[in-house]
């Protein structure tokens, strides 16, 4: 059913089937260009959402307004129940523990070998002891393919590598949600393929929320329960993947369609 | 001119205590000034003008006036309050506060230099403040400033001998004393010159050793 997980105001969290994240009436202004506009949705348990349309549409801004990285100018924001905006400092870092994060540059931390990269959060904010931490690392290093790089440091991985390494980091905190800002964007287009069919294993074999920037079309197609069409900082049209993509109902989604495909 | 080899002997024994209290001035002010810069530069960094502006106006201030008012100042204006240190250490702290606010800008600019999306990073794991700090910022931008602290070291160096001014015999202070009660001075002098070229090149060389780990 292609409503449950988008607008849908009226669903409260606590009998909404597994809503996960929600954002009410969230207004997001940069200077005097608004880049969300009084923008309502909700995304439920386990889904995995993929948001396209034109760069400035505000597909961004949404990930960074999760991930705490700006601040709405008005509305809510709850991720399981928890707040995020308006919060307390205090609320917002516990509701910030469901959610990760993986960036377009990977941001891995240079000074850091890959597996202090992974164990670095586990052990100083979830308070796991160092050889749990180390454990769970090498689990999702070995998953990742790069069991073989816990002592490299990030300059001497390629992108794709640094790219799944930057994907274990954050699967290490075990979020509920994972927010995937054009994660191929940065990569060299032989190292996208690797990078993705890792997504797709994730988004296959884990019961994670997913939200998901990108460009990639046929990736989103693979991979989405459902695609949200922004233009101008709101949601012009949403629906199941085979949707949108055959049959867009909205001029501007087949305009944006027939430019990127 | 007149170069007599046995001044040169006659004077090496009050060059080594000179050597040794330069060399002392040196790793303690270098010491005092990559700590208390370090300081500076966090509190620049606080998000209240209660903090930064005091901060900006004291260290502005001493950056802006003359290393060798400081020491005057230091040695001779603080007993008058009963506070009393030996020369030594006035003239180290005095070149150590001093040389802090230079190294306070060569930090501002490491830390603005790591990228907003290490700072990103680190809030998408959680990481609390101060580990962000320590874990991650800090490492990467002391990295990148090591040649321009060692730059401010030898810049240092160079000024060891205005502690002459109140009274430390360092290397000036023993060649000067030593020209007076001898009327040699040519030799004396030569030998502290030659040191300075000497230890200047020695620590170049290590900075650059340093540099070249440090970048792997």
């Amino acid at each position: 059913m292609s409503t449950e997980t988008l607008p849908n105001p009226e669903k409260s969290p606590e009998q909404g089937g597994g809503e996960l994240i929600r954002l009410e009436q969230v207004t997001k202004r940069f200077g005097s260009n608004t880049v969300l506009d009084n923008l309502d949705f909700a995304v439920d348990a386990g889904k995995h959402v993929t948001l396209i349309g034109p760069s400035g549409s505000g597909k961004t801004t949404i990930l960074r307004l999760l991930m705490t990285l700006l601040k709405p100018d008005e509305g809510t924001i709850t991720v399981d129940g928890q707040k995020l905006f308006p919060a307390t400092e205090k609320e917002r870092r516990e509701a910030r523990k469901q959610i990760g994060m993986v960036f377009q540059q990977f941001n891995l931390f240079p000074n850091m070998t890959v597996l202090r990269n992974i164990t670095e959060a586990p052990v100083t904010v979830l308070g796991l002891s160092k050889d749990e931490a180390v454990e769970r690392a090498k689990g999702l290093l070995d998953m990742v393919g790069l069991a073989d790089k816990c002592d490299a440091h990030p300059a001497q991985l390629s992108g794709g590598q640094q790219q799944r390494v930057a994907i274990a980091r954050a699967l290490a905190m075990r979020p509920k949600v994972l927010l995937l800002d054009e994660v191929t964007s940065a990569l060299d287009p032989e190292l996208v393929a690797g990078v993705l069919d890792l997504l797709r294993d994730i988004a296959r074999t884990t019961d994670i929320t997913m939200l998901c920037v990108t460009h990639e079309m046929n990736f989103a197609r693979d991979i989405s329960d459902q695609v949200l069409m922004f233009d101008s900082g709101r949601v012009i049209e949403a629906g199941p993947p085979e949707k949108i993509f055959s049959e867009p109902e909205h001029d501007r989604t087949r305009e944006f369609l027939s430019a990127v495909l | 001119m007149n170069w007599d080899w046995s001044a040169v002997s006659d004077f090496m024994p009050h060059f080594w205590d000179g050597l040794l209290v330069t060399l002392q001035i040196l790793v303690l002010g270098s010491l005092v000034s990559f700590g208390l810069g370090l300081v500076w530069a966090l509190l620049m960094r606080v998000p209240s003008r209660w903090v930064t502006w005091p901060v900006g106006v004291v260290t502005e201030f001493i950056r802006n006036t003359p290393l060798l008012v400081q020491l005057f100042f230091l040695f001779y204006v603080l007993p008058e309050w009963n506070i009393t240190f030996s020369a030594l250490t006035t003239g180290v702290v005095a070149i150590g506060l001093h040389y802090s606010t230079y190294t306070m800008q060569v930090y501002r600019a490491g830390i603005e230099g790591v990228p907003v999306g290490q700072w990103e990073a680190a809030t998408a794991l959680n990481l609390p403040l101060g580990r962000t700090w320590t874990a991650v910022i800090l490492p990467q931008a002391i990295r990148r400033v090591v040649p321009a602290l060692g730059n401010y070291v030898i810049s240092m160096l160079k000024d060891t001998p205005l502690l002459m001014a109140i009274t430390v015999l360092e290397m000036l202070g023993e060649a000067r004393l030593f020209s007076q009660q001898n009327f040699q001075f040519t030799e004396p002098l030569t030998v502290i010159g030659v040191a300075f070229i000497i230890i200047s090149y020695l620590a170049s060389l290590a900075l650059r050793a340093l540099e070249r780990r440090l970048v792997h």
